[in-house]
């Protein structure tokens, strides 16, 4: 038996590959469908050294890892849609202070406490919008263990590369289904390490002065500098300003340190692209019924394909554009009123082309759900 | 090899999700198949409707989840109402005679076992009633070596608790084995 293969859930593969990544500081509040993370990681983390809190509530979750960052630790929580809504001022404040870490939303129905045990993909805007102001985010999602692992170790790299909260929108499919994986061998994923400042102790630092490339060399708080964070707009010492110049500047460092890499940021899987007539967008779980469907109607000849999502904020709209130039319709697959529908109308260029196969009842949607609409779009009735 | 699509149905706290797991598990780590299992249930931490759905095939799995099983085990009689229509024709269904009185004949084999029963008598615990209902699968079916189960127990189940789980499991194969040819 090959000591790297395991049939574990995915909310333990995120565990598992969150650890790969150098984790050492987690705080959580459990709920449900994300409480393996917190549990597995209230066994493993303490074993290997790092530090594990059991919060009084998200909100102080959140608050926790942040500080845990500041001062030079790679941090996560996770929680479920009641949990994240309770985290989106912290989440703002993570974004504005630019403090990196890793936020788990492993979705369920809602609104409000909605059905606590079952899927849904309803919190896709709230990930992009929850917190208040012009800001930019990183929301990445996975379909499958294998890609949930790999996804997991992403966030770490892409919130030390932008200094930046990364979302991880799972669901509770992926979150609670079982199945195998190949935990990768150390240094198979590449690691992201935080850039530290070089500015010597003694010697001004300016923590809110981005280099020419746009980063953001950080000093571990408590060290060797003494700065000031704050959640309000802020110079290049972290001093609070409403110098319009500044506020100007900051906000357009925030969103474009995200947005203009948006190419570097995109991660999707395609399948069957080149000569489809009828192309499925989906991500997440919902993604595994479109590809179902797809292996299908490909074995018997007809041309479908496949546009698995990962990044989904920002949203790749130039990678849309681009493989669906050529189909004649698009169906996007999720679990919500049409979340990511309306971007990928935005993208491409006959928007009357794209359809919704969707379900919002809890219920996982079925293979027989989307070929329903594929009927009714090719007109063949259902 | 065939397609091998499971609904175990029943109420929460029978272990129905620990039993499908255990073997998804089997299948997966001592016999190098492909396997996925999912789960269904309430928000009650007991009671309410559990069910546990497990695919077992040699090639890859996308969809996750069972409509229409080839093998359904139900063990309450709201278990069995609900899901006993959704079997697929020529297929196996497995009732618990002390909890479910079938009503229906189906287009399947039809198997009602008394393991609640077997195990009070033989081992005077009903916690292990879940794994004698695995052992009663394996042994009607074949789906995986008992010797995989075997495995899968070890490092699931507290060693305090293994042996009368691996004596439930025996009960369950000789008894599915019984019953296999009727």
């Amino acid at each position: 038996m090959n000591e790297n293969l395991k049939f574990i859930q995915g909310n333990e593969v995120c565990v598992e590959a969150a650890l790969y990544a150098g984790l050492d500081f987690y705080a959580g509040y459990p709920i449900t469908p994300s409480t393996e993370i917190t549990e597995h990681m209230a066994k493993r983390l303490p074993r290997i050294g790092g530090k594990f809190l059991q919060m009084e509530d998200e909100i102080a979750s959140l608050c926790a890892i942040i500080g845990a960052s500041l001062t030079g630790h790679k941090v996560m929580t996770a929680t479920s849609g009641p949990g994240f809504s309770l985290m989106q001022e912290a989440l703002g404040y993570a974004i504005m202070t630019e403090i990196p870490c890793v936020i788990v939303n492993v979705q369920r129905g809602g609104p409000s406490t909605g059905i606590p045990t079952h899927v849904s993909q309803g919190d896709v805007m709230q990930a992009r919008w929850g917190t208040h102001g012009d800001h930019a985010i990183i929301v990445l999602t996975a379909s499958n263990h294998q890609d949930v692992f790999a996804i997991t170790v992403d966030a770490f790299n892409l919130a030390e590369t932008y200094r930046t909260p990364v979302i991880l929108l799972f669901d509770e499919v992926v979150g609670h289904m079982r199945e195998r994986i190949f935990i990768p061998e150390k240094g198979e994923i590449p690691l992201m390490e935080r850039l530290r400042t070089s500015v010597k102790k003694g010697v001004d630092f300016h923590p809110y002065l981005p280099r020419e490339d746009g980063r953001l060399p950080i000093s571990d708080f408590g060290g060797a500098h003494r700065y000031n964070v704050t959640g309000l707009a802020h110079d290049m010492w972290g001093f609070p300003s409403d110098n319009p110049k500044i506020v100007y500047g900051l906000i357009r460092h925030l969103v474009d340190k995200i947005q203009n890499n948006v190419h570097k940021i995109a991660r999707y899987k395609e399948y069957y692209l080149e000569d489809a007539r009828t192309i499925l967008v989906s991500y997440g779980s919902a993604a595994r019924s479109a590809l179902h469907v797809v292996e299908n109607r490909r074995s018997r000849g007809e041309k479908l394909g496949l546009l698995e999502l990962q990044t989904l904020w920002p949203f790749p709209y130039y990678l849309v554009q681009e493989k669906c130039a050529d189909a004649k319709y698009v169906v996007v697959v999720e679990m919500n009123m049409g979340q990511i529908l309306q971007s990928v109308k935005v993208s491409v260029d006959r928007p009357e082309r794209v359809f919704l196969a969707n379900r919002i009842d809890g219920v996982f949607i079925t293979p027989t759900d989307i070929r329903n609409i594929l009927r009714l779009i090719e007109g063949k009735g259902v | 090899m065939e397609r091998h699509r499971l609904v175990f149905s029943g109420s929460g706290g029978q272990g129905i999700i620990t039993a499908a797991v255990i073997l998804a598990e089997a299948a997966v780590l001592y016999e190098n198949l492909i396997a996925v299992q999912t789960q269904s249930y309430g928000a009650e931490a007991r009671g309410g409707a559990t069910r546990s759905d497990v695919i077992i095939s040699d090639s890859a799995i996308y969809f996750p989840k069972v409509n229409q099983p080839n093998i359904l085990v139900c063990l309450t009689q709201e278990a069995y109402n609900k899901f006993n229509p959704i079997i697929r024709p020529g297929g196996l269904l497995i009732t618990e005679t002390r909890y479910v009185k079938t009503h229906m004949k189906v287009d399947a084999q039809q198997r009602e076992l008394p393991m609640y029963q077997t195990v009070m008598e033989k081992i005077g615990e009903p916690i292990v009633f879940n794994i004698c209902m695995l052992g009663a699968l394996i042994g009607l079916t074949d789906l995986v070596k008992s010797k995989s189960i075997k495995k899968a127990l070890k490092t699931r189940i507290p060693s305090d608790f293994l042996e009368i789980n691996e004596k439930a499991l025996d009960l369950g194969i000789k008894m599915g084995k019984k019953y296999a040819g009727k």
